[in-house]
């Protein structure tokens, strides 16, 4: 169809032509009263793609999913009420991770608003204290405007889920359609350039360092500043963590990173976190769970270095000495040119004698397990996936141990690799992000790494991977346990496992088969490998792949910072 | 301590429930919170009256200025300004008292707005602890009825909060 620029628009119309006019691949939706009008432009258009959930919350994972593997804006379009209620875990997961995603809802019609109408739940209400920013759009002739808004909110600054709430009469009306290129808002302009001044300060503070540390988060994947922080961090020769989510910011199978740092993070990178004298955090927010207790990890004398784009992220929970507030990517280039201008280095005989020390941590080998010949151990199946896959997958997680283990053990060196929910830590999303991630890449490998409890919490979407045929690959690292409550009740409620066992398991493989998918049941170590290869071998390549794995019931995740304790006070598997 | 905080933002549907709903959610302390247009209509001018160690104000300032409908945010109480508060009160005023009530309201420069033969309403205005004072001077027995708008607040001299 071609449209005369002046020609009037309903607006249904409108928001398919503002999601074409913003490249949207994909959108994951779910029909229903609110949006008909809406689905029958989607009917008309052949742009983009809309793909059919099963659940809602499927929805916004998926497209959280595509945000997260891409960089570029996911979209999602749900229901009024029950649709609405349904994603809004989806909506809350982005949220916490700071993930950009528009997610249009529709709306009962605006003289209906307010009267208990059918359907109807206050959408703007309920999502505003996990959404980046929301708009009710009640006139037709705000609609394009507003969707430009919500696209330009959700990606630029810090990323978070905008949620555009669509009344039906106003997906009926008539207007001019025009998309404006940009839109000016006066009351948002996120600063991304550092301070000049700052930059200065953080530098020399760099090459006076005895101690370095550089704690790089999921601002940097975000941020797509993997190569600078690369850059920086081997021009200085320090050594480097990764939170959960910064993982692949820096390349796990090189020296310089010490892993992944926090509740179980390494004992080096913790180690050397809590013993630094300057500590350069970059898109990192010092969460609970990666700097334990505040008070025992201040303690120790440090100077702090803080880059984040989000200036309420600085001096949260942490007090900084140089807060820098900016776009990570031009901070660090802004500091590159600062160094290679530099003419001090870091003092080499303090880094080396630091060195000695962070290789003495690292000795302990903190991750090592005890692999047996009878019985399954989920780190030895996440080490062969990583093995089969030559470390180049994409792999989605679900919340509990096989995630942690997922983290530990898959050696992420690039960014955007590593799919999953750390600030909500939602059982669930595992699924729906290997749909959406597969959709954006679909040459690629993509696995879930899952739980048998968690995978059970989306598992509908089976039948949308059935649909669209999307050829991921489950790897259910199955302990007939919520594994990680039953460590928690192991550790700290005298093993009295309340609730925590998963009984009448479904047979996955019967159940994978049900959903037209193939199942495989892996008992024995020795077939772990071979399994693997199978279902990523160019045979099953067009072929979603169930594994599951039964693994060690027992098995626990080391090291662990117990929740309240110091950074250093760490667990480790020896010591048990 | 206490920090009377003011801020601009945009005069849309929902601004003051997505100020509110960020005091709730994050447990801030609010002591009041008055808004109303200003001499242009798209803008909303919103005086928080809130108490929190330095850390929370800095917080509260950094998660007021990161709402997208926010344009501008001033801590006042760190510089010189003025404070109002503008109160209501509806006395018994009968017998020797209703002297007595005319004289106190005099001397705290209030205003009697509204008069029956056993009460008076007062109106008066001053800072918070200027009114806090009022209410303490009378005999508590004799009010009937308070109500209080919570501060608004303004920068002194050259200081200004503008777009
Ligand atoms: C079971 C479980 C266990 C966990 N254990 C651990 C653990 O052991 N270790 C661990 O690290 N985490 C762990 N987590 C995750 C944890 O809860 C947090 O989600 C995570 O640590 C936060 O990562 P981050 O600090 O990198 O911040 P993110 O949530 O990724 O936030 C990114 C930061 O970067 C900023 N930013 C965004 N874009 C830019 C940009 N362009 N430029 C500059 N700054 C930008 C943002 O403002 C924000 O401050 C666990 C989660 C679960 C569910
Ligand atoms: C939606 C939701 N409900 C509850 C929890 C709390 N929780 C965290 S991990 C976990 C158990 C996960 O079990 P499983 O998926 O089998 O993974 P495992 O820990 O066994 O590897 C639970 C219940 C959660 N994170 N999300
Ligand atoms: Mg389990």
């Amino acid at each position: 169809m071609i449209y005369c620029q002046f020609m009037e628009a309903t607006g249904a119309e409108i928001v398919v032509r503002c999601l074409a006019e913003e490249g949207v691949e994909f959108v994951f939706g779910y029909p229903g009263g609110a949006v008909l009008n809406i689905y029958d432009e989607i009917f008309k258009q052949n742009k983009f793609k809309h793909v059919l959930v099963r659940h809602e919350q499927a929805a916004v994972h998926a497209a959280d999913a595509y945000a997260r593997a891409t960089g570029r804006v996911g979209v999602a379009l749900v229901t009024s009420g029950p649709g609405v209620t349904n994603a809004v875990t989806g909506i809350a997961t982005a949220y916490m991770d700071s993930i950009p995603i528009v997610v249009v809802t529709g709306q009962v019609p605006t003289p209906a608003i307010g009267l208990d109408a059918f359907q109807e739940v206050d959408t703007v209400g309920i999502t505003r204290p996990c959404v980046k920013h929301n708009f009710l759009v009640k006139d037709v002739k705000d609609l394009a405007t507003t969707m430009k808004k919500a696209f330009i909110i959700a990606s630029t600054g810090r990323p978070g889920p905008v949620v555009v709430d669509v009344p039906k009469d106003v997906t009926a009306h008539l207007t001019t359609f025009e998309y404006p290129a940009t839109v000016e808002m006066r009351s948002y302009n996120p600063v991304v350039k550092g301070h000049s001044g700052q930059l200065k300060r953080a530098v020399q503070m760099l090459l006076e360092a005895k101690r370095p540390m550089i704690y790089a988060g999921g601002g940097v994947v975000l941020g797509d500043a993997s190569a600078q922080l690369t850059e920086l961090t081997r021009l200085l020769g320090f050594p480097v963590t990764n939170t959960l989510m910064g993982l692949g910011g820096y390349p796990a199978t090189d020296k310089q990173n010490l892993g992944m740092l926090g509740m179980h993070g390494t004992y080096e990178a913790n180690m050397a976190m809590q013993h630094c004298d300057v500590l350069l955090a970059v898109g990192a927010r010092f969460d609970d769970r990666v700097i334990g207790n505040p008070a025992h990890f201040a303690r120790e004398q440090r100077r702090i270095i803080h880059v984040d784009i989000d200036p309420s992220s600085i001096s949260k929970r942490v007090k900084v000495d140089v807060p820098i507030v900016g776009d990570v990517q031009n901070v660090l280039t802004d500091m590159l040119a600062l160094l290679k201008q530099a003419k001090e280095k870091p003092e080499a005989a303090a880094l080396n004698a630091w060195w000695t020390q962070i290789e003495l941590w690292r000795s302990k080998n903190c991750l090592k397990y005890n692999q047996s010949s009878s019985i399954i151990k989920p780190q030895y199946v996440v080490e062969k996936l990583w093995e089969v896959t030559k470390g180049d997958a994409y792999i989605t997680s679900d919340v509990g141990q096989h995630q942690m283990w997922a983290a530990q053990y898959y050696k992420f060196d690039k960014p955007r690799r590593w799919i999953n929910s750390g600030g909500l830590g939602t059982m669930g999303v595992g699924l729906p992000y290997a749909m959406g991630v597969q959709l954006a890449h679909p040459d690629a490998q993509v696995a879930c790494i899952t739980g048998e409890s968690s995978i059970q919490m989306c598992i509908q979407e089976l039948s949308t991977c059935k649909q669209y045929r999307i050829p991921i690959k489950v790897v259910t690292l199955n302990n007939r346990y919520m594994g990680m409550v039953r460590q928690w009740q192991e550790f700290f409620y005298g093993s009295r496992y309340a609730e925590s066992y998963m009984e009448s398991l479904p047979d996955f493989v019967k159940l994978a088969e049900a959903y037209g998918h193939i199942g495989m049941r892996i008992d024995k170590p020795e077939d772990v490998e071979a399994a693997l290869k199978e279902a990523f071998s160019p045979a099953l390549k067009e072929r979603l792949v169930f594994m599951d794995f039964q693994t060690d019931q027992t098995e626990n995740v080391f090291p662990m910072v117990e929740g309240g304790k110091g950074l250093s006070e760490m667990i480790l598997a020896e010591e048990l | 301590m206490r920090h009377i905080i003011s801020l601009l933002m945009e005069n849309e549907a929902g601004a003051l429930s997505r100020v509110a709903g960020l005091f709730s959610a994050r447990a801030y302390n609010i002591e009041s919170l008055t808004v109303a247009p200003t001499e242009d209509a798209t803008l909303s001018r919103m005086t928080i009256v809130t108490t929190g160690s330095e850390e929370i104000i800095e917080q509260i300032t950094k998660q007021l200025n990161k709402l997208v409908d926010v344009i501008k945010v001033m801590d006042l109480t760190e510089g010189s300004h003025i404070e109002r508060e503008l109160m209501l009160v509806k006395v018994k005023a009968v017998g020797l008292g209703r002297e007595e009530m005319k004289r106190t309201a005099d001397i705290f420069r209030g205003r009697i707005i509204d008069v029956t033969d056993a009460t008076y309403t007062i109106e008066l205005t001053g800072t918070g602890s200027k009114l806090d004072a009022f209410l303490e001077a009378i005999d508590p027995a004799l009010i009937i009825e308070t109500v209080r708008t919570g501060a608004s607040g303004i920068g002194r001299g050259e200081r200004s909060l503008k777009v």
